[in-house]
């Protein structure tokens, strides 16, 4: 019961969502859709089961006095906030306005800023990285810098950079991903199936 | 007391003057917005408090965010409005006639079986419904992989070598063909582990890493780029929005 009905459902839906694909009735689409709405549903609940996992962990924190637990109310202080804020207006209504800043003045700047942070620490890893050593590294270093520059007003030399750039990502970047995607597809069925047939049980967790 | 301690205060004494001075002048959002920006900021020195404090906030209030978001953009049309459409009339007028869906108690009943997760003595039922989620997932990933990234792609590299058009052969078509052929081909034998890296076969894996290196470093100056547009903004919004000194 424990792990033989799990295995049952996921054999079962995944061969459905198989057999759909290839008996294209109407009646399949709509179950088939049902499906999709289904694990996006689902997936809402798995997000509130986060969040409760979330508001535990820094409760905790907070009464056992663990290291840094200050901070824990911190998280706690800005996630209630934010939820009243997303309540606040009722029933179906986030355009409220302390929802909205709270968005705008503290979600989007903390989170641009915290992706503009990698811009110095890439800049430090391009100065090791980008020695041209050997071919390869040669090679990496042309093609990041004419990516790079290739907005970079140069007069004369912009529309050659600019035609290279685009022919490098057209070209030898497209035909390495398109190596790259084949070698994911091939894993991705493979694992789908181990999944369908049982192989795979990782997502059943110990007992 | 300590020359740490000290400093410690010092910098907290100027954040605080900083602070109250903008709240005057530019008013409390834009304030906030600014001040969490260089709180983030701070960490290119080292690991601070005012990072942490920033970065502890962000987690919270993204979590409300996506909860929030989750609830309003997913659950209220496409549960409760399926499910009893007069409840979110006031919402989505456009659902408020149509007729209930009563399957859609099943995607409910799977969503409360989940959070039996947090009991444990019944948490093992919420395997269940996890199972429907794998379960859809792995149907739809297998033709969708199958299709999009396997056949689509192999379908994509098989194109002529020697091009031609209205104006006869294209020499440029030509190479740009014969690279993406010979780069897909060779970047493939690259990632073929199960023979050694030998003779023809390992001129192939060596044309391969050729390829993936000019790839690589295309994705790495793509990310460059992406990381300091995003510098630019930030620093925009710290110049001119907040200090105004960009006119």
């Amino acid at each position: 019961m424990k792990r033989r009905v799990p295995l049952i459902i996921v054999f079962c839906v995944s061969l459905f969502m198989v057999i759909q694909y290839f008996v294209p009735l109407d009646s399949l689409e709509r179950v088939y859709r049902s499906f999709l709405d289904y694990t996006i549903i689902i997936g809402v609940f798995a997000l509130l089961l986060g969040i409760w996992s979330l508001c535990r962990v820094n409760y905790d924190k907070i009464k056992r006095k663990s290291e840094n637990w200050q901070y824990a109310i911190i998280t706690l202080t800005g996630f209630f906030i934010m939820t009243i804020a997303g309540f606040l207006s009722g029933w179906g209504r986030t355009d409220n306005y302390l929802y909205q800043h709270l968005f705008s003045y503290v979600l989007v700047p903390i989170q641009a800023t915290m992706f503009s942070l990698l811009a110095f620490f890439i800049a430090s890893a391009a100065f090791r990285a980008f020695r041209a050593r050997s071919l390869l590294a040669t090679l990496l270093l042309i093609s990041g810098l004419v990516i790079m520059i290739r907005f970079v007003p140069l007069g004369f030399l912009s529309e050659p950079i600019s035609d290279l750039a685009g022919w490098i990502l057209r070209v030898p970047n497209m035909a390495a991903k398109r190596a790259i995607i084949i070698g994911v597809g091939l894993g991705a069925v493979a694992t789908a199936f181990k999944i369908m047939l049982g192989i795979e049980r990782a997502y059943l967790g110990r007992d | 007391m300590t020359t740490k301690r000290l400093t410690g205060h010092i910098v907290l004494g100027v954040v605080l003057l900083v602070c109250t001075l903008s709240i005057v002048v530019k008013g409390l959002l834009v304030t906030v917005g600014a001040l969490l920006t260089l709180f983030i900021f701070s960490f290119l020195y080292k690991d601070n408090p005012y990072y942490k404090f920033a970065e502890h906030l962000f987690v919270g209030v993204s979590a409300a965010y996506w909860m929030c978001m989750g609830f309003w953009g997913t659950m209220v049309p496409n549960l409760f409005g399926k499910l009893y459409p007069p409840m979110v009339g006031s919402v989505i007028p456009a659902l408020k006639d149509n007729p209930p869906e009563p399957f859609m108690v099943i995607p409910l009943f799977l969503g409360v079986l989940l959070l039996l997760r947090l009991s444990s003595k019944a948490g093992w039922i919420s395997r269940w419904a996890l199972a429907f989620i794998v379960g859809t997932t792995a149907g739809l990933n297998l033709v969708r992989y199958l299709r999009s990234d396997f056949i689509a792609q192999i379908s994509s590299t098989m194109i002529p070598l020697y091009a031609s058009g209205a104006a006869g052969f294209n020499l440029g078509e030509t190479i740009s063909n014969s690279v993406i052929f010979l780069g897909v081909m060779s970047g493939l034998i690259y990632f073929f582990f199960s023979k050694e890296h030998k003779g023809v076969f390992g001129t192939g894996a060596r044309t391969g890493i050729i390829v993936l290196m000019v790839t690589f470093g295309a994705s790495f100056g793509y990310t460059v780029m992406a990381r300091i547009s995003l510098l630019v903004g930030r620093m925009q919004f710290l110049f001119d929005d907040w200090l105004g000194l960009i006119r």
